[in-house]
C-alpha cells in the first residue's frame, strides 16, 4: 500500500461547501483523501486551525471560500486573503512547505473546480510524502525526557 | 536630565498628572520608575541605558497602572510608535496621557554593561534609526543628539535564513524554539500584546498547547508573529526579555518585511494610518490562491 495523504479542508459554508456538495451530487469522481470542515466564512478560519491540523497528523490542508466580491458577509474573504498571504510566507520562513497548504476560491456552482482543487492538492501532498516532521517535533522532546528517567511514563501523544 | 525632572515637577504641581512613568537608576541598574509625587521627581534619569519600552504599561490590561490615574510617560521615538499603535487600536485616548518625549541618540543592547554608547554595544534597532525625537510627544526634553554610529546589517541573519532551503529552516527553528519554556515573557513585555485573554491561555479548546515542546512552541511563536504583523514596533523588548535568548525579532522582522513588500506598509507613529491586517483592498495580491 502506497502513502495516502490525509488532507483537511476548511471551507466556507456559502460557496465552497455548496460547491463540494454539487461535486458530490453531480457524481464527479475525485480523490477521497479530503476531510471537509465547514465554517461560516473564510474570515472565520484562524491560521491556528491550519497548525492544529498539522499537529494532529494532517499531511495537507485546503482552505477555500467565496471568490472576491462574493462573500456572504461582504468582506470576510478579503480580510482572510491578507491574513493567509502573510501567514503563508511566515510558514515558509519557519520551514513548513507552502505546497502543503492550498488556498482557493471555489464558488457554489464550481463543483468541477472543487474536484480539480482536491485532486491537485492530493497529488501535490502525495509527492511531498507524509508530514512527520511537524508533529514529531514534540515527540522528540518527550523521548529525550524518558531517556533521562524524568518521566517514567511517556505522555501519550494524541496522534 | 534636570530639564526632565523640572518638567515632571511642574506637571505634578500644576496637577496635570497623578503619576509619571520614567526611568530610575539604583545599585542594580536602570529600571522603569513610577513617580507619584513632585518631590520624587529627582529619581528620574534618562540616558543610553534606558532601553525599556514604557508604552507597555499603557495597555488597558495593566489595571494597576490604570488605577494610578492620569499618567505622563517618558518615551523615545521608537516607543512613540507603540503609543501610536495603542491609540490606533482604541486602547488608549491621546488626550488621556501626557507624552514626554526625550531626544535619543540610541540605546545600548545590554543595560547592565557599564560604559558609554559605542558602535560595539549599540542596540541593533538603533543603528539606522532616523528619528531623534518623537513627533507624537507633548513635550520634548534633552539635548540634541546625533544618530548612533555603527553599520551592522541587522537583517543579514534574516536574509541568510531566507536563502536556506525548507528543511534547513525547519531544523533551525525547531532547534531555536525547543529552548522556549513558554514563560510568555515575550507577551508580557510587548506593548502591542494587550488582549484581555490571550489565545495561548485558552484551554477549551487549547488551540496552543501550553506545555513547552516544539510543536506548541511553533504554534505560539507563529501566532505571535502573525498577530504582530504590521503592528510590531520593533522595540526589541521580546528579545531582551526572553530568558532563553531566542531571536524572536527575526520572526517579527520577517513579518514586517512581508507586510511591507505586499502592502507597502511600515509601522509609523501616526495613529491615523490604519494597520494592514484588519483592513483590505479589493486588488490585494492573490497569486497564491487557486
Amino acid at each position: 500500500m502506497g502513502f495516502e495523504p490525509k488532507i483537511v479542508a476548511f471551507v466556507c459554508n456559502w460557496c465552497t461547501y455548496t460547491g463540494a456538495d454539487l461535486a458530490g451530487t453531480s457524481r464527479i469522481a475525485m480523490a477521497p483523501n479530503v476531510r471537509i470542515i465547514r465554517l461560516p466564512c473564510t474570515g472565520r478560519i484562524d491560521t491556528l486551525f491550519i497548525l492544529k491540523a498539522f499537529e494532529r497528523g494532517a499531511d495537507g490542508v485546503i482552505v477555500s471560500g467565496c471568490h472576491p466580491a462574493d462573500c456572504h458577509y461582504t468582506s470576510g474573504n478579503y480580510h482572510a486573503r491578507r491574513r493567509f498571504a502573510v501567514f503563508r510566507e511566515l510558514m515558509e520562513f519557519v520551514g513548513i512547505d507552502p505546497l502543503r497548504v492550498t488556498f482557493s476560491w471555489v464558488s457554489a456552482s464550481e463543483g468541477g473546480k472543487w474536484a480539480e482543487v482536491v485532486n491537485r492538492a492530493t497529488e501535490q501532498v502525495r509527492r511531498l510524502g507524509p508530514f512527520e516532521t511537524y508533529p514529531r517535533a514534540g515527540r522528540r522532546v518527550s523521548y529525550e525526557r524518558r531517556q533521562d528517567g524524568e518521566n517514567a511514563k511517556v505522555r501519550k501523544e494524541y496522534l | 536630565m534636570q530639564e526632565l525632572r523640572d518638567l515632571a515637577r511642574k506637571l505634578f504641581q500644576e496637577r496635570k498628572i497623578d503619576a509619571l512613568l520614567g526611568y530610575e537608576c539604583d545599585r542594580r541598574g536602570v529600571r522603569p520608575a513610577f513617580v507619584k509625587a513632585a518631590d520624587e521627581c529627582d529619581r528620574l534619569i534618562f540616558d543610553q541605558r534606558c532601553v525599556h519600552n514604557l508604552a507597555a504599561y499603557l495597555s488597558p490590561r495593566r489595571s494597576h497602572v490604570v488605577a494610578l490615574g492620569r499618567l505622563a510617560v517618558v518615551i523615545k521615538s521608537c516607543d512613540a510608535r507603540a503609543v501610536a499603535g495603542l491609540i490606533r487600536e482604541n486602547q488608549l485616548k491621546r488626550e488621556d496621557v501626557v507624552l514626554i518625549g526625550v531626544r535619543c541618540g540610541g540605546v545600548v543592547l545590554n543595560p547592565d554593561e557599564p560604559g558609554e554608547l559605542e558602535s560595539r554595544n549599540t542596540a541593533p534597532r538603533c543603528v539606522g534609526c532616523e528619528q531623534r525625537e518623537p513627533a507624537l510627544a507633548d513635550h520634548i526634553v534633552g539635548e540634541p543628539k546625533t544618530a548612533p554610529a555603527g553599520n551592522q546589517d541587522r537583517d543579514a541573519r534574516l536574509s541568510e535564513i531566507e536563502s536556506m532551503n525548507l528543511d534547513e529552516r525547519l531544523g533551525l527553528w525547531v532547534d531555536l524554539l525547543s529552548r522556549c519554556t513558554r514563560c510568555h515573557a515575550c507577551r508580557q513585555v510587548c506593548p502591542m500584546c494587550f488582549c484581555e485573554r490571550c489565545v495561548a491561555d485558552k484551554t477549551l479548546p487549547a488551540w496552543i498547547e501550553s506545555s513547552p515542546h516544539s510543536r506548541g512552541n511553533f504554534a505560539w511563536h507563529l501566532t505571535r508573529a502573525l498577530h504582530l504583523a504590521g503592528r510590531c514596533v520593533d522595540c526589541g523588548e521580546c528579545e531582551r526579555a526572553c530568558p532563553a535568548e531566542i531571536p524572536l525579532g527575526l520572526l517579527n522582522r520577517k513579518a514586517a518585511r512581508i507586510v511591507s513588500a505586499r502592502y507597502g506598509y511600515t509601522v509609523t507613529d501616526d495613529p491615523s494610518k490604519p494597520a494592514p491586517i484588519g483592513t483590505y483592498r479589493l486588488d490585494d495580491g492573490q497569486e497564491f490562491m487557486e
